[in-house]
């Protein structure tokens, strides 16, 4: 590959059924940037997040063409180890969900699965992810409770411990605040902007005001097509296409 | 005309209402009616030797003895049959919902193979189950009706296993996937743990079934005044004990008949509550 970055895609093409949801998305994602995907609802951004994953492969009668190279590797080759790439990527959805366990086992599970076995590790793992969230003092007094258990913002920073612990090196976030009040959404906004030092970062939003404030790369998406993208600035100033004006100023959304 | 027509909704809904309650009392009225028959009639009959003590000689005649044979027969029996059925449902209900997409053709094809399963009469499990025990040479025994019954639950066991798994939420198995975790890590670590509770409830519903079958055990397990000591054994079973003491002109038999029939649903009764007792307390994590 001529690129250096993480994440490219290229002529990508995913079709639910009959219905072509991307068509032809070549792009690449910056490194250790945060990238928002943004566009009207139906659009294709979700199912372009999860193509990065392939998550995608769980859809019912989801066909891909083409190619998303992570590392070089195009992940949607026939031999590729999928838990391998997943592992490099840690996920936020829309609603957070907890794994059917304890607090403790929710952030433990990775590692665990990942092979580390040692209750002395696995416990300093578990404090250095929660506290990484800052949500150590919240429950280390409760660690072996249920995690359902928690509110719904504390629900979230648990699931970005979790997904921290396994080590990615990418976060994909699929409108990871929009079931949180606005204080929680500013917390896991706050760590997104400190995470990006260590993580690229692939959020997709549809509050424009949200990608205006937290994104150093805009991509837009509208009908399942690449309309514009490019970094944040020169996107919200300078925006070249008539589409991305209109849907800056709200004309369409 | 308004008004008329609040009065005839009014109505629709008293008499629909009354005809849910009544609905309701018919179920919940002939468990109360069947508990009540078998006691009345078998509480002359209820004596501590019905379940300390095998049959002893003349027994069916109307002499000393107890059923403790078929009460461990059928446990063992029904038991092994559960097993059975759980190590064979859960494999196949995690790979269709699991490994292939949930809607495939292979998965709605298993499911439909699950539907006619659960049609079948259980005496043609039972006229299967011994077709199979004659090509392989047994004789009716635990293990025959262990076969037999757990065929038997299979279907059962496995179509309520399926409709718990099938409401997993997507976002679930996204999370787990996301972490790196294979599909085997995501079914047992995580599918099993959030769908206990419905997989206890599924085990009790085919226990149940499979302990209360005369059908299907008939020519598979035999019957036998012993407790079997190993799998080739015949093994006496509780159905068949009411039917062939129901089957007697000796009114006490008969009674002994109930008293059978009020010890196996103690026993299905017992084992449910059980079982939900351990479901919620192992369930407290469950994501809802």
């Amino acid at each position: 590959m001529e690129s250096k970055t993480h994440i490219n895609v290229r002529n990508l093409n995913v079709f639910y059924e009959e219905h072509q949801a991307l068509k032809d998305i070549t792009l690449d994602i910056p490194d250790k940037k945060i990238t928002a995907i943004i566009g009207p609802s139906g659009c294709g951004k979700t199912t372009l997040l999860k193509s990065l994953n392939r998550l995608i492969d769980l859809t019912e009668g989801v066909k891909v063409s083409g190619s998303v190279f992570v590392d070089g590797e195009n992940i949607f080759n026939p031999g590729v180890e999928v838990t391998h790439i997943r592992k490099k990527m840690g996920l936020l959805s829309q609603r957070p969900c907890p794994l059917p366990m304890s607090i403790f086992d929710n952030v433990a599970f990775g590692p665990r699965i990942h092979g580390i076995k040692d209750k002395k590790e696995l416990q300093n793992i578990v404090e250095h992810y929660l506290k990484e969230t800052s949500l150590w003092d919240d429950v280390k007094d409760r660690l072996h409770t249920s995690a359902s258990k928690l509110s719904i913002g504390q629900q979230q920073r648990l699931c970005l411990s979790r997904c921290l612990a396994v080590e990615p090196e990418i976060i994909l976030g699929d409108e990871p605040t929009s079931a949180l009040d606005p204080q929680s959404s500013l917390r896991i906004e706050n760590r997104f902007r400190v995470l990006k030092d260590n993580y690229t970062i692939v959020i997709v939003t549809h509050i424009l005001r949200q990608a205006k404030r937290l994104a150093d790369y805009i991509v837009l998406l509208y009908c399942g097509e690449l309309i514009e993208h490019g970094p944040a600035q020169e996107f919200f100033e300078n925006p070249k296409e008539k589409l991305t004006k209109e849907y800056i100023s709200g004309v369409i959304s | 005309m308004g008004l008329r027509n609040i009065e005839l909704r009014k109505l629709e809904e008293i008499i629909f209402k009354i005809l849910m309650i009544v609905a309701t009392v018919i179920i919940t009225g002939s468990l109360a009616f069947i508990i009540v028959i078998i006691i009345v009639k078998g509480l002359p009959a209820m004596k501590l030797s019905m379940i300390t003590q095998l049959p002893k000689g003349g027994f069916y005649i109307g002499k000393e003895g107890g059923i403790l044979n078929a009460i461990a027969g059928s446990l063992m029996v029904a038991g092994g049959a559960t097993l059975l059925s759980i190590i064979i449902s859960i494999p196949v209900v995690l790979y269709i919902n699991i490994y292939r997409k949930k809607r495939s053709r292979l998965a709605n094809l298993t499911r439909f193979s699950f539907d006619v399963l659960w049609g079948v009469p259980s005496i043609v499990y039972g006229a299967f189950g011994f077709t199979v025990m004659l090509a392989f040479g047994i004789k009716a025994s635990l293990l025959g009706g262990i076969i037999a019954i757990g065929f038997l639950e299979l279907p059962i066991m496995s179509r309520a296993v399926d409709e718990v798994v099938r409401m997993v939420p997507s976002e679930l198995k996204e999370a787990t996937y996301s972490l790196g975790a294979t599909k085997l890590e995501t079914s047992y670590k995580v599918i099993v743990r959030q769908t206990f509770s419905g997989i206890v409830t599924a085990t009790l519903i085919a226990f149940g079934r499979g302990i209360g079958d005369a059908a299907a055990v008939i020519f598979t397990a035999g019957y036998s005044d012993y407790i079997p000591d190993s799998l080739s054994q015949p093994a006496a079973t509780l159905p068949l004990a009411i039917f062939f003491q129901m089957g007697t002109p000796f009114p006490e038999v008969q009674e002994r008949a109930y008293a059978s029939a009020f010890i196996l649903t103690l026993i299905i009764l017992v084992i449910s509550i059980t079982s939900r007792i351990i479901a919620v307390k192992i369930t407290k994590h469950t994501i809802k």
